[in-house]
């Protein structure tokens, strides 16, 4: 499978600067593309284009050469930096973990989720905890590729190495390809198959 | 200069919250007879695991502890405990915090004004703007029209107009690049050299050291190991809490080795030492609690530790 952005240019306002010009991006399963690079770039704005929660002004963003399906589960997911703000603080944790598939006791265990944390309210956990629910959520076995959006820097770094040996090995063993966002460059090191400089998109 | 600014004793917080399945109210214990203070012109690092109360603390001093929290112990800041009047005088002026949620700024109003608050002036506001960045234009601008980077330096320029004597920063770091966290670091470094005492919340750890002068461990709800910055750089066999050497381990600079198994969680705590179902030197002398003992200029909550 391949996820590609082809030429994407980007700006919110028919007013406001380009934040992305003519930008092309290719990722194919099994691959760890890092992306680094001081912010301002338009990294994240990049990153919600290729999940397509974001539509590119021009260009076009496909998926084994058909767009994204606009309906049912999205084999491409994003997970953002601030879990806070990407859970419906209305709907108890439960009801947020299962919207898109069941994850079973062993893999909440193995994400360090407590049971009781399921009925509490989003406000009620810190944000690592809460970062962990959104990993989780993310992780049905109908994605395919995961896109991660400074996902680690809400976390301790033993809970920090923990998820992203989670996130590695459900990778490879699925072949899912990943494109990763951080600001740590050892980390990116670490995770990522390639890594590219955001002056180099 | 060793002022104490903020001193923190014996501090508990707990929640009252619905028993799983049931009725009955109980009390999760999430903060433990906890200590530490922060002395004029000095950063202290606390890191930590998440969850950990690390932000429980930042509200408890700041009074922003959600209804159903009780809390016993004391704080006091320069030598008075903070009470609900003086909260009020100090908050937003000699007290600055910057919280760990961007959520925090008020959807509905322009950034510049928010960044101004009641007590700023424009000229100090662009001044802060140039210094951390953030084009003039930011000023008209509502916060769903920031980048994450744009609205934590945000945050933290609201939270420092006032020239604050205390700084209590939870996570300034997340969403800036390097270069831009470096930074904000170095910023808060210059406030405590000219004298104001600042709190540091962070997994950033290793950014954290370059401007620390002590680190903070915090794991389940208690401080593991409070030690000098120095010992820190040193490596894992200067630092005296099995925890603490786990965290070095788990680096991705280092081996990206995580220890197994995750915090307890605070309704179901181990007896004795509270990292003891995680600790390869575990024996009968852990089933104990752990006070806090001091060893080589540092503390520690561990009987093995030397
Ligand atoms: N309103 C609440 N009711 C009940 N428990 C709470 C509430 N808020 C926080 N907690 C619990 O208190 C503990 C400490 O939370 P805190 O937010 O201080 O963690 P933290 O150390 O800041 O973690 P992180 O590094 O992930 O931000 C957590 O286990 C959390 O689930
Ligand atoms: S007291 Fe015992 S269990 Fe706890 S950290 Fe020390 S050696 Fe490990
Ligand atoms: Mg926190």
């Amino acid at each position: 499978m391949l996820l590609e952005a082809n030429n994407i240019s980007f700006r919110y306002t028919e007013k406001s600067p380009l934040i992305l010009e003519d930008v092309s991006f290719k990722v194919s399963e099994g691959e760890r593309i890092g992306i680094v690079g001081p912010s301002g770039y338009g990294k994240s704005t990049l990153a919600k284009i290729l999940a397509g929660y974001e539509k590119p002004t021009s260009g076009e963003v496909k998926l084994d050469g058909a767009p994204l399906p606009m309906k049912g589960y999205c084999p491409v997911q994003m997970i953002y930096q601030h879990p806070e703000l990407s859970v419906n603080p209305r709907w108890k944790m439960v009801k947020t973990l299962n919207e898109c598939w069941e994850p079973d006791d062993s893999f909440l265990e193995k994400m360090g989720i407590e049971k009781a944390w399921l009925k509490r309210w989003p406000s009620e956990l810190s944000g690592g905890e809460l970062q962990r629910f959104c990993i989780a959520r993310s992780l049905s076995p109908e994605t395919k590729f995961l896109i991660c959006d400074e996902i680690s820097t809400m976390l301790d770094v033993i809970t920090q190495s923990q998820i992203w040996n989670i996130l590695l090995d459900t990778a490879k063993e699925r072949n899912m390809g990943m494109v990763i966002i951080t600001h740590n460059l050892a980390l990116a090191e670490r995770v990522c198959t390639k890594i590219v400089k955001v002056k180099e998109l | 200069m060793n002022e104490n600014i903020l001193k923190i004793e014996d501090l508990v917080v707990a929640f009252s919250m619905y028993k799983s399945g049931s009725f009955k109210k109980e009390n999760l214990e999430v903060i433990h007879s906890l200590s530490l203070d922060v002395n004029a012109g000095e950063i202290v690092a606390v890191v930590g695991s998440s969850g950990s109360g690390k932000s429980i603390l930042a509200s408890a001093v700041l009074g922003l502890l959600p209804k159903n929290a009780v809390t016993k112990g004391s704080i006091t800041y320069k030598g008075e405990p903070i009470t609900k009047e003086r909260q009020k005088d100090l908050f937003g002026k000699e007290i600055a915090f910057i919280p760990q949620s961007v959520d925090y700024l008020d959807p509905l109003m322009k950034v510049g004004k928010q960044v101004k608050g009641v007590f700023g002036t424009d000229e100090r506001r662009k001044e802060l703007f140039e210094k951390y960045r953030l084009d003039e234009s930011a000023a008209g601008k509502y916060p769903f029209q920031l980048s994450g980077g744009m609205a934590r330096r945000v945050l933290i320029t609201g939270a420092v107009m006032g020239n604050p004597d205390l700084i209590i920063a939870d996570e300034p770091t997340p969403g800036l690049d390097l270069e831009m966290a470096k930074e904000t670091l170095d910023h808060l470094r210059s406030f405590a050299d000219s004298g104001a005492a600042v709190l540091l919340i962070t997994h950033d750890i290793d950014l954290a050291l370059n401007v620390a002068d002590r680190v903070a461990v915090f794991y389940a709800g208690t401080i593991v190991e409070v030690a000098p910055t120095a010992d820190f750089l040193a490596g894992k066999d200067a630092l005296r809490h099995p925890y603490s050497k786990a965290f070095i381990d788990a680096l991705p600079q280092n081996d990206f080795k995580p220890i197994p198994g995750t915090q307890p969680y605070a309704g179901n705590l181990p007896k004795g030492c509270l990292f003891s179902d995680r600790c390869p030197y575990k024996d009968s002398a852990c089933d104990a609690d752990q006070p806090e003992r001091e060893i080589r200029s540092g503390k520690v909550r561990c009987v093995h530790a030397s």
